[in-house]
């Protein structure tokens, strides 16, 4: 246990020096507008890094594959390409590239500095407007290869839609293995990616619905342990692990506040109700911010931290409410057929994701803050717990199939371009990073 | 099962898969249900008077919920009523109720669901005398299934509420 948090700590407490190569102020010609309905993918080229080994082709690869998973990039195949890239400072052929219709073009080169740091430099270029449209270096640890593609990645993605992306971040599920009855679940982290899975329990205790922390090395999550099943919290550099609050019953649906400095979850009360609480994580003051005799659960809080959505069935089945950060004013905003869980708030601000339940059916949808404009993104017979991506326009979901385990799949928040993601075993839960950086 | 559950998915064999399903699940011997229902005297089939057998198989330890409810069904009250006699006989045992759901809904909910059934439950042992501080609740939720499979006889055997003799005397 103690090795893999390690392990962990050295990915995560990296060194990182950015700086700008010479970026020319540059009439983006080729871009893409996210907001469209139907984007067709950008075509682009992305040529090996220069390096001395194998290096800048894996990180290349890794680049390619984070654009092409977005649904928003075409990355051209190597094969086709007619200039090979041997000074990646030097402006390139743009003709050998729009011949081959690659809009954009990437070229770089990673090096190893004599301390033994990797320094990677990239530079991204306008193929049929003749220009570079930006370049960045970055250095790292050698074992950081990874991240370096990926903030590449991100800043590739952000020059071009004008988002900010979400490649440089991480995922805590749960990675669940044995029978259905008797099936182990185990608290895990990941790259986006699906790569360096990392455990953080050993499967003894059952642990479900962990949750990021958006300001530090910090998650939350319910474990089971010791035959209390309640709120914990996990400091990721550290392996330290502790109860959130004082509670007479069991403790659920842990989730932070925008700041970090609180928990919102649900205490399931000797009555059989369950409302809702925050703790203060500094004077560890727990708050009661609902006072039903229904099942009040699966609290998020709105980017700015003013308010909270949550579920209720305080109405009969459950639906979704929103109510101020202080538990006031709760007003339900989720009418439609069927009933609405897990809801939880874009980091964006406009939109709530939920699990909504109807004729048998499990979907993952999205609606506006006030319950207008509904919209199902996949709808099957089993899909779960949605999570964003830091930027608000990715959802992560778990899917299980009749008779199989659950998996962990994205989806555009336009309901396009869905994708699961490798994981060791079946998965579960997943909640998304805020970008690392 | 497997062949229930390839029924169930053919929407023109639903009231014949219903029949099926209640006949499929009642061969599941490994499911302790209201044996007592049966007639089976204490002692009957091996298991020691007053011993967690006993209560298990000729009392019948569980008792079913209907899809997102927790009320008590007549059925279930039946079962309660016999739990509640053979606990007074034995008032050595703290119990501890386990509250589940089925796999139709979401986590958390089904974990507020579940702690619903066991208070539920807990309820009703104590409006037939039960002490409540023998008693204490817990909820699984839909993370400890009994029966496996993807059709509503499963999802029904699923949502449920155990009780479970802990220690003696504490």
């Amino acid at each position: 246990m103690k090795t893999t948090i390690r392990t962990f700590l050295s990915v995560f407490a990296v060194f990182m020096a950015v700086s700008v190569v010479a970026v020319p102020p540059a009439n983006a010609v080729v871009e893409i507008d996210i907001n469209k309905g139907n984007v067709e993918p950008l075509p682009i080229a992305i040529t090996d890094f220069l390096s001395g080994d194998q290096l800048g082709a894996n990180i290349t690869s890794i680049i390619a594959a984070d654009l092409e998973r977005s649904g928003l990039f075409a990355p051209i195949d190597k094969g086709a390409f007619i200039e090979k890239i041997s000074n990646p400072d030097a402006a390139p052929r743009f003709e050998d590239w729009k011949v081959i219709n690659a809009q954009a073009l990437v070229t770089g080169r990673v090096t190893k500095e004599a301390d033994g740091r990797l320094k990677a430099e990239f530079r991204l270029w306008d193929t049929f407007a003749g220009q570079q449209l930006a370049g960045q270096q970055f250095y790292t640890s050698a074992g950081n290869w990874r991240r370096i593609a990926h903030i590449i990645a991100d800043a590739i993605y952000e020059r071009l839609t004008g988002e900010k992306g979400y490649f440089d971040s991480r995922i805590v599920f749960i990675d669940e293995s044995g029978s259905k009855e008797k099936r182990v679940k185990r608290l895990a982290i990941m790259d986006q990616d699906g790569a360096n899975v990392i455990y953080l329990s050993d499967g003894r205790d059952l642990v479900l619905t962990p949750r990021f922390s958006p300001s530090r090395q910090e998650i939350t999550y319910m474990s089971f342990a010791g035959g209390r099943p309640r709120v914990y919290l996990l400091q990721l550099d550290t392996g330290q692990r502790e109860v959130v609050g004082n509670f007479p019953g069991m403790t659920i649906a842990p989730r932070f506040s925008p700041d970090g400095q609180k928990v919102v979850m649900s205490l399931l009360q000797d009555d059989g109700s369950a409302n809702i609480y925050t703790m203060d994580l500094r004077s560890r003051t727990t708050t009661r911010l609902t006072s039903s005799s229904a099942i009040d659960t699966g609290a998020s809080y709105s980017p700015d931290g003013t308010q909270i959505v949550f579920e209720s069935d305080r109405g009969g089945r459950p639906q979704i409410y929103v109510m101020g950060a202080d538990g006031s004013n709760p007003r339900r905003i989720s009418f439609g057929d069927g009933t609405y869980s897990t809801p939880v708030w874009s980091p964006r601000g406009d939109l709530i994701a939920f699990t909504k339940q109807s004729g048998g059916q499990f979907s993952i949808g999205v609606m506006k803050t006030d319950g207008s404009g509904e919209r199902l993104l996949t709808t099957g017979f089993h899909n779960e717990g949605p999570t964003w991506a830091p930027n608000g326009r990715v959802l992560m979901f778990f899917r299980q199939p009749p008779g199989a385990g659950s998996r962990l799949f994205t989806i555009d928040v336009t309901g396009r371009n869905e994708r699961q993601i490798q994981t060791p075993n079946f998965a579960s839960d997943p909640a998304w990073s805020p970008l690392l950086d | 099962m497997r062949r229930i559950q390839s029924i169930a998915r053919s929407p023109i064999a639903v009231a014949l898969f219903m029949s099926l399903a209640l006949a499929g699940c009642a061969s599941k011997k490994n499911l302790p249900n209201n044996a007592g229902d049966l007639g089976l005297g204490v002692g009957a089939n091996g298991a020691v008077a007053g011993s967690a057998q006993d209560f298990t198989v000729n009392v019948g330890d569980r008792i079913f919920f209907d899809t997102d409810s927790s009320v008590i069904r007549a059925d279930a009250q039946q079962t309660l009523s016999k739990q509640a006699q053979w606990l007074q006989r034995y008032p050595n045992y703290a119990i501890t109720i386990e509250g589940h759901a089925d796999e139709r809904g979401t986590r958390e909910y089904n974990l507020a669901l579940g702690q619903r059934r066991a208070a539920a439950t807990r309820d009703y042992l104590a409006s037939q005398g039960v002490p409540a501080s023998r008693m204490r609740t817990i909820s699984y939720g839909k993370e400890r299934p009994v029966a496996v499979c993807d059709d509503i006889s499963c999802w029904s055997q699923n949502r449920r509420a155990v009780t479970v003799l802990g220690g003696a005397g504490s």
